[in-house]
């Protein structure tokens, strides 16, 4: 039984979903489910807040190693509960949007929060820096074309590009780099991104039916019956 | 060269003459006053239920007032009333250059007329109500005919493949690498005595990426629970902590071990995207796994897990259906599952002849693919090229019948 309701949830929600693309009358279900969904994803972020304090304090209390850190997460997760809860410095006061301009909990996303997740995604250029010197070691043959076409690209989208080649008679213009470097864009690279997608929706939909039909239950902990 | 001296009667003749030329070539076309109402007002208004909904809109077409008197309008209102009532109300506005519009207001069944008005500064010039137009439901969306069709064509083909394999009949599925190497990764971190982290991207259970991702962290749970070594799971949605938490569970429990379980192998993190790549990091980074998946659906972080695990040495297997992130794991890790091999995975490793059955029906769409993409590639080429109509129309039937309209 305990398997069996999942089972039976999954097919019969996912059955209304796929129905409710071809068939206007199952359209509202299909939303309805959504809405659970979100539903359930709310009152689940409770589990999740709770999860968060309780490993969080726990290392704060046996002294764990690291576990200043676990100080400073819990310090800024109730700081920030208690700015959006009681609407701290909210110029509009309790009734007021939580996200009025002037009040704490705007002013620790605009001031913290926002420029601390900036630093994590401008780490990227230079993580992009390392793995392209990896990927582009001309080991192989494949990484041989790899790395010339990364050139290609590169340089087609500066200046120097457009200068080095713009020399070439107009009858030969895909000979220019910035042509060339559109041309690998559009022709082999989205041939290839085509590929993988319809390869995705394949499996998506050979997915979606093992777990309608029940085949795939490794989700639930167990194939078994 | 000798001068010509030009009279003043010819001066004075050439130069109005030179005036209105000039005045004819830089004129700007006079805007014709509005000369009656008449002019303004919309005309050809027609009212009809908008095909293949739950019968909740009805749609507006009109012509517009004569051209010259367009460029003084402001837009156009439009007003309904049921059809027993001869009270108009105003329900939207479009611009001046725009003649259709969606009533979403309306209720199954109903009837209702409109009058759509031209608007000229505040003053509205009204068109005569149209005809009374009801909503109404379909059963059947049949502007995505073409779309069911083949989906039916390719889980026909599943499904099938699942019932030839339970029949007991041998099917050939090609090795895939990454998966190959599972076992040996995880075998790597027993040896090493360091943990196993396993990140399922950072969408919610709604996302089939995720689900991939859990189907195969029971297999990889299994592996571990066998081999008992730790493995840490960060996760950024809280019901996938919970989903994780069972699927972990049952894992253990299945490999005897239950009470090596521990709820906090899997932990909640945050939502926020950056916060939670910064997180991961630090575990990361103090932590030092010997293995890393990440399996699920990613986006910018992607290169940021990946080459930090990358620094700590881990041997690193990704799968993602996020095309624009394949090309940072696949520099980055160790094994890539590409696409369709990350939803093939679990199927892959439970070597289940009605799992296996699906992956076989997958190819029949792939193969169904190939051909239209060859007769489309076929077709296109010798229309454009040498303009025979039989290609043509052949070109002209793939494009309907994989287009999907709305």
């Amino acid at each position: 039984m305990k398997r069996k309701i999942p089972v039976i949830i999954t097919s019969l929600v996912g059955t209304v979903l796929i129905l409710s693309v071809f068939f206007p009358p199952a359209e509202r279900m299909g939303e309805d489910f959504s809405i659970f969904f979100d539903i359930i994803a709310v009152f689940a972020f409770f589990l999740g807040g709770g999860n968060l304090v309780r490993i969080h304090g726990n290392k704060i209390y046996k002294k764990a190693r690291d576990w200043g850190f676990s100080a400073v997460t819990l310090a800024g997760f109730f700081l920030m509960l208690a700015a959006g809860l009681f609407k701290i410095a909210n110029p509009g006061g309790i009734a007021a949007d939580v996200t009025a301009q002037g009040s704490l909990f705007q002013m620790l996303y605009d001031w913290i929060f926002n420029p601390l997740g900036a630093s994590m995604y401008a780490l990227l250029a230079f993580y992009v820096a390392s793995a392209s010197y990896r990927a582009f070691r001309a080991k192989n043959k494949e990484a041989t074309i790899l790395l010339i076409a990364a050139f290609i690209i590169l340089l087609g989208r500066t200046p120097l590009g457009v200068y080095a080649t713009a020399w070439i008679p107009e009858q030969f213009s895909l000979m220019q780099i910035p042509n060339l470097a559109i041309w690998i864009m559009t022709a082999p690279n989205l041939a290839g991104q085509r590929a993988i997608m319809i390869g995705i929706a394949l499996g998506v939909i050979s997915m979606s039916l093992r777990l309608i039909l029940g085949v795939e239950r490794t989700y639930l902990g167990t194939d078994n019956e | 060269m000798k001068n010509v001296p030009i009279s003043y009667p010819t001066f004075f003749i050439i130069l109005p003459l030179l005036i209105i030329l000039n005045s004819a070539l830089t004129a700007q076309p006079e805007v014709t006053p509005i000369d009656s109402a008449a002019a303004l007002i919309p005309r050809n208004i027609t009212a009809k239920d908008f095909k293949y909904d739950r019968g909740e809109t009805i749609e507006l077409n009109w012509k517009p007032a004569d051209r010259v008197n367009q460029e003084m309008l402001d837009g156009y209102e439009v007003y309904r009333a049921e059809e027993s009532s001869d009270s108009f109300v105003s329900i939207g506005f479009t611009g001046p250059d725009v003649t259709r519009f969606k009533d979403n207001g309306v209720v199954s069944e109903k009837r209702y007329r409109y009058r759509v008005a031209a608007i000229v500064g505040d003053v509205p010039y009204l068109s005569e109500a149209t005809p009374p137009a009801s909503p109404t439901m379909e059963l059947v969306n049949f502007n995505l005919a073409n779309l069911f069709i083949i989906g039916c064509l390719i889980a026909g083909a599943v499904t099938y493949f699942i019932g030839h394999a339970r029949r007991g009949k041998k099917l050939f599925i090609r090795k895939i690498a990454g998966l190959e190497a599972i076992d040996e990764a995880i075998g790597r971190a027993t040896e090493m005595g360091r943990p196993i982290l396993f990140v399922p991207g950072i969408n919610d259970m709604d996302d089939v990426q995720t689900i991939a991702g859990i189907t195969l962290l029971g297999r990889v749970a299994k592996v571990v629970a066998d081999y008992d070594i730790k493995i840490n799971m960060p996760v950024s949605r809280s019901i996938v902590m919970t989903t994780a938490r069972e699927t972990i569970k049952e894992a253990y429990m299945g490999a005897g071990r239950p009470d090596a379980y521990n709820d906090d192998m899997v932990r909640y993190i945050t939502d926020e995207q950056f916060g939670y790549v910064a997180a991961v990091d630090g575990i990361m980074v103090r932590e030092k796994p010997a293995t890393c998946f990440y399996l699920g659906a990613f986006y910018a972080e992607s290169l940021i897990l990946a080459e930090t695990g990358n620094s700590i040495g881990a041997i690193q297997i990704a799968g993602t259906a996020q095309p624009a992130q394949l090309p940072f794991f696949v520099a980055a890790c160790d094994y890539t599952l590409i696409g369709e091999e990350l939803f093939a995975a679990s199927a892959y490793l439970s070597n289940e002849p009605k799992q296996l059955g699906s992956l076989k029906g997958q190819d029949v769409g792939k193969l169904l693919a190939m051909v239209v993409i060859i007769v489309g590639v076929v077709a296109a080429t010798i229309s454009q090229s040498w303009n025979i109509a039989f290609f043509t129309r052949l070109y002209d039937l793939m494009i309907k019948l994989f287009t999907v309209q709305n």
